[in-house]
């Protein structure tokens, strides 16, 4: 089958490379780019655990093909940490809420969730979770995530930190 | 878990599109938002050896009114319609429908169009436009343009009304006259979930209370969307009681045998259709009520 010389703007940075078009867009992000911490699951549209955003929206990798993404903007999960040092609210949020264990599903997470965290804080619990559901996570139980998003929201909503809620974390350690 | 290998084209033009479809028959395949078809090649349920990727065809995704009737380009996102003012003023139960697709990652990328030529009869989609009796505008170089009926377009279980040379390029809905009651139910053990069961209803007022004429469309029911005509019949010129939406649903389900399997036996999800059916019914007649009361 014929190849195709394709080019993607991940996090800025454009990959180039001669793919089969059968390539999926996952495959591409691990292993043309070499950006690991999108994290390749079931593959057919399920877990969440390979969303990233294309042309800012959430997306499953999975179900693109790379040739698809040719000449368009990706952002991954590397994209979130300003620095080495630092970590984004929402990943710092996740790191004090409990909100991630063996850390899979956590990239998936973060990459839904990012675009809708500005106005996230004024979601109700069930608006929250539906809001998540399209990812899978078998660690947490989804409360210690639950609490991450509300932390990072208000966080980041300017209002007064009053740090990580204390409702799953205290008896999940 | 990755896909067979196949040929890619990426037409930017409607006509660019059905040429490629002409010229590849039935070895060609088109490619929308991917969301059923990309995780079925995952699996190699499905081989095409040529995707026509239809991403690139920008003339096909919008949403518009005219003459009252919504016209809904094929490539028009889930997302974009579940956001429209448009269609959630004027046809809350594609909105009400919209809401129950997946999940938002795969309604930024699955297409309205997608879902109906994709005709599962578990999806939302399908069975909101055939409560509707919405329109599907198909094209090809062969036989021109045709309109085909919900009937005709989810002609079997994942088995749409397209001849392998036609693109399905729009979706008509009609309009639906003032202080039209609607509702669409749905049972999923977890949101984002293929229902185990649904319905979808549209009841038009007479102006005096009562049911002008109903349409109910089943989910689930069968390897089609199905539209349960004598139990419609049977509401025109009434008004809904809880006791006659009871008999109604019933009567929808009278003579459907839906496929069980390890998530639902056949005479669950019967009964299970049959209360989706009876609260669509319900709440339908109290939004119709309200209407006629503004």
């Amino acid at each position: 089958m014929s190849r195709r010389r394709i080019s993607v703007a991940i996090n800025g940075t454009d990959y180039t490379a001669e793919v089969e078009p059968r390539l999926l867009l996952s495959d591409f992000i691990r292993h043309e780019a070499g950006l690991t911490g999108t994290h390749v699951g079931c593959e057919h549209g399920v877990c969440g655990a390979c969303t990233v955003q294309l042309e800012g929206e959430p997306v499953r990798s999975c179900l693109l093909f790379a040739v698809q993404a040719d000449g368009r903007q990706v952002r991954t999960v590397e994209a979130l940490a300003p620095s080495d040092e630092e970590l984004h609210p929402l990943q710092q949020a996740f790191h004090e809420c409990h909100g991630l264990q063996c850390g899979f599903c956590t990239p998936g997470f973060l990459m839904s969730l990012e675009p809708v965290l500005a106005g996230a804080h004024e979601l109700s619990d069930a608006e929250l979770r539906e809001l998540i559901s399209g990812n899978l996570c078998r660690c947490t139980g989804y409360q210690g995530i639950v609490d991450a998003v509300r932390l990072a929201a208000r966080r980041m909503s300017g209002e007064p930190d009053e740090g990580p809620a204390t409702t799953a974390t205290e008896g999940t350690r | 878990m990755k896909p067979p290998p196949f040929e890619y084209e990426a037409p930017t033009s409607v006509e660019a599109a059905i040429a490629l479809l002409a010229e590849h028959g039935e070895d060609g395949k088109v490619l929308a938002g991917g969301q059923s078809l990309v995780p079925l090649m995952n699996f190699r349920l499905a081989r095409p050896d040529v995707l026509i990727d239809v991403n690139d065809v920008h003339e096909l995704s919008y949403l518009r009114r005219a003459d009252g009737r919504l016209r809904i380009g094929a490539l028009t996102r889930h997302a974009q319609a579940e956001a429209s003012p448009l269609v959630r003023d004027h046809w809350p139960l594609l909105t009400d429908a919209l809401r129950w697709v997946g999940h938002a990652q795969i309604r930024n990328r699955g297409t309205v169009g997608g879902s109906a030529a994709h005709a599962d009869p578990a999806a939302e989609l399908p069975v909101a436009m055939t409560a509707l009796d919405a329109r599907f505008h198909v094209r090809s170089n062969a036989r021109g343009d045709r309109v085909l009926a919900p009937a005709e377009m989810f002609a079997d279980q994942l088995q749409s009304g397209l001849e392998d040379d036609e693109l399905l390029v729009e979706i008509e809905v009609p309009p639906t006259p003032t202080a039209t009651g609607w509702a669409f139910t749905e049972y999923a053990r977890r949101h984002g979930d293929f229902a185990l069961g649904g319905a979808a209803v549209v009841l038009e007022p007479d102006g005096g209370g009562c049911v002008d004429r109903a349409a109910i469309a089943l989910l689930g029911a069968g390897p089609t969307p199905m539209r349960a005509r004598a139990a419609e019949e049977a509401l025109a010129g009434q008004a809904i009681t809880p006791a006659l939406a009871r008999e109604a649903a019933a009567e929808a389900v009278r003579d459907i045998s839906p496929t069980g399997d390890m998530h639902g036996g056949s005479e669950y999800r019967r009964g299970l259709i049959e209360t989706m059916a009876e609260r669509a019914l319900l709440a339908a007649a109290a939004r119709m009520n309200d209407g006629r009361a503004a």
